[in-house]
């Protein structure tokens, strides 16, 4: 069965007069039609701008991309403009994490749906806002005629986001991508969207990328889950396999480093140190400065990345 | 919507009444009283109290005041010191002539600042940004009667293309739409534009950064919107911001700029006052400033109106 994305050895470096960072340094995953890949990563590690390079969001001047990213066999990196903007809203569909801030304010709910549809089906402004109504519905938001007319500042947080899944659904997309949905809303709400997404994603057959640094999130919606850090995925494993079984430090330590019930008075585990500064490409394991189990080995060259069981791979030295 | 402008249109009449509290201070504030001012220092008392009883000046002052704002109201303005004229009459005729110039310059300005600064906004290079800023910063900048009289001297004296002062052609009467009338409006209108030119271009450069900076138009892009379709929104996000300072630059030229008018002979609202204050003309002067402090306020009545009409966050309370 083919491949629904293919990304392959993706580097982006985001280069300005006074600086340069190397955000995303030798990404390769694949997704399978129907399927949810979770990115765990704290921030910096270069998850959105993994995300985002799918649709080809940064700013061209001051980026550059190497590698490939192959959505349904087409080349995203290599897409003129025309192409691209048929991609973006179209096949692929893009939530983000803060609703408040990605709905433009004083445009309405419904005004921002239907413009989506008109540029991608070619429908008449009646059949849009029609459509527009239907969606708000399949999000489950109550009195949906009316909320078309309301402007972003007159919904909740929770409302908000589900109007933005209703947005990305509009045109059915075949790939949607999550940047941390649910990290803006309040806990139970931040539930509900997520049994939402899940939802969504069985009925539509999407295939769905969702990043997050919240590993009870990502655990929740994913069928696999990559491990990012300072712009590589460490480790990638089917969610149940991560949980267990995690093998690179990097990985165990955050799996750890997470608080639930019965460790009242323990003592939380945490990483020392911070993330890499990424003004030079990595040349060497990244998290070695790190790593309790650092060798002279992982300073010398980058850890290939072994295969450990059947879709279970991780770039650690330890572990090949 | 209707509602509101009308609730904001009441909200105007203790505005209103305190303006016109203002200006019949004026009378009284100035040194001297109005009488003296009309008669010879050598007039006897009897006929100054005479006077001073004809036109009321012997009652008490809230009296006065009550009086005057009742024949205001009615549109009487009294007569011109200066002229003989009735003030309204005056006024009138002065306003229509700096309504004109105030339209072209505000035309002129506006849509220039809004084209500079959102090239400027959206600039890739830093040279046109730089270029941009420069205009602005030239334009709050330089004084502008000194550019009018520079403008003279270069349009006018040396290349004898533009005339240099007037509304119109001589002994022509009022202002027509015709070529002779409209190359009279060329240097004013360019002369009283380069101030709001500059102050809004920075304002519409500014605003619309920090609105391409922002989340929501990166979701744009991210849902496939056109250039354009991007630039409706951003603009429409932009217009309260602007519209404000737009406002406040409109009702300026609309009060007419005495330099000038005075630099270009310009008979407008800045030129009958500037005369007026020579002449001690307090009849004009309290005239037209009631007149200009009401198109003040109107205007940005209208402002304010527009930008809730635009920006749905304003409530409308």
């Amino acid at each position: 069965m083919s491949n629904l994305l293919e990304v392959r050895d993706l580097c982006v470096t985001f280069v300005t007069p006074d600086r340069t960072v190397h955000a995303v340094n030798g990404m390769s995953f694949d997704l399978r039609r129907g399927e949810t890949l979770g990115i765990l990563g704290e921030s910096g590690s270069g998850k959105s701008v993994t995300l985002r390079s799918i649709l080809r969001l940064h700013p061209e001047r001051r980026t550059r991309w190497s590698g490939s990213i192959r959505l349904e066999g087409d080349e995203v990196l290599e897409m003129g403009p025309r192409a691209l903007s048929d991609l973006r809203g179209g096949r692929v569909a893009m939530i983000f994490q803060e609703p408040a801030t990605a709905f433009d304010p004083v445009f309405t709910i419904g005004q921002q749906i239907a413009e989506t549809i008109r540029r991608h089906t070619g429908k008449s402004d009646t059949d849009a806002w029609r459509r527009a109504r239907e969606l708000l519905e399949l999000v489950r938001i109550p009195s949906p005629a009316q909320r078309l007319k309301a402007y972003p500042h007159e919904m909740s947080g929770g409302m908000r986001q589900r109007a933005m899944i209703a947005l990305a659904l509009s045109c059915n997309p075949s790939l949607l991508l999550a940047d941390e949905p649910t990290t803006a809303l309040d806990a139970t709400v931040q539930i509900q969207v997520l049994l939402l997404v899940r939802e969504l994603q069985r009925e539509f057959d999407l295939g769905v990328i969702f990043v997050t640094h919240d590993i009870g999130v990502a655990v929740e919606v994913s069928d696999r889950i990559g491990v990012m850090y300072a712009g590589k995925i460490i480790e990638m494993a089917p969610v149940a396999e991560m949980v267990d079984a995690p093998q690179h430090p990097y990985s165990r330590g955050l799996l750890a480093s997470t608080v639930h019930g019965g460790m009242r008075g323990q003592r939380l585990e945490a990483i020392p140190g911070a993330p890499p500064d990424l003004a030079t490409a990595p040349t060497a394991c990244s998290f070695a400065p790190r790593c309790r189990f650092a060798e002279a080995r992982c300073t010398a060259a980058p850890p290939p990345l072994a295969a450990v069981a059947e879709g279970h791979q991780v770039r650690c030295v330890l572990a090949a | 919507m209707l509602l509101y402008a009308l609730r904001r249109l009441v909200y105007l009449i203790p505005v209103a009444l305190g303006v016109s509290l203002l200006v019949f201070a004026l009378v009284h504030l100035a040194p001297g009283d109005p009488i003296s001012a009309i008669v010879p220092p050598d007039a006897p008392k009897e006929v100054v109290d005479k006077l001073k009883e004809y036109y009321g000046f012997d009652k008490p002052l809230p009296v006065q005041y009550l009086r005057w704002l009742g024949v205001t109201l009615t549109g009487d303005f009294g007569t011109s010191i200066g002229t003989g004229r009735p003030v309204a009459t005056e006024v009138a005729t002065a306003f229509g002539n700096t309504i004109i110039l105030a339209i072209a310059a505000t035309l002129l300005a506006f849509s220039l600042a809004v084209i500079l600064g959102t090239a400027a906004a959206y600039a890739k290079s830093r040279i046109v940004d730089r270029l941009v800023t420069f205009i602005s910063l030239v334009g709050v900048s330089v004084p502008h009667f000194w550019l009018a009289i520079v403008l003279v001297i270069i349009f006018s004296v040396e290349l004898g293309a533009l005339p240099p002062m007037g509304i119109g052609p001589e002994n022509a009467t009022g202002w027509r739409l015709d070529g002779p009338h409209l190359a009279h409006m060329v240097l004013p209108t360019i002369a009283l534009s380069v101030i709001p030119l500059g102050v809004v271009t920075r304002t519409v450069r500014s605003t619309i950064k920090e609105i391409l900076g922002m989340e929501f138009v990166t979701a744009l892009r991210a849902k496939g919107m056109s250039d354009g379709r991007i630039l409706l929104h951003v603009l429409k996000n932009a217009a309260p911001t602007c519209l404000a300072v737009m406002g406040l630059q409109a009702g300026n030229l609309i009060g007419g700029s005495i330099l000038i008018e005075t630099v270009f002979a310009w008979p407008g609202t800045g030129f009958l006052l500037n005369s007026a204050i020579f002449r001690r003309d307090l009849p004009i002067l309290q005239g037209t400033t009631l007149v200009l402090a009401f198109f003040f306020m109107m205007l940005n009545l209208a402002v304010d109106v527009i930008q809730t009409m635009v920006d749905p966050r304003i409530k409308r309370g």
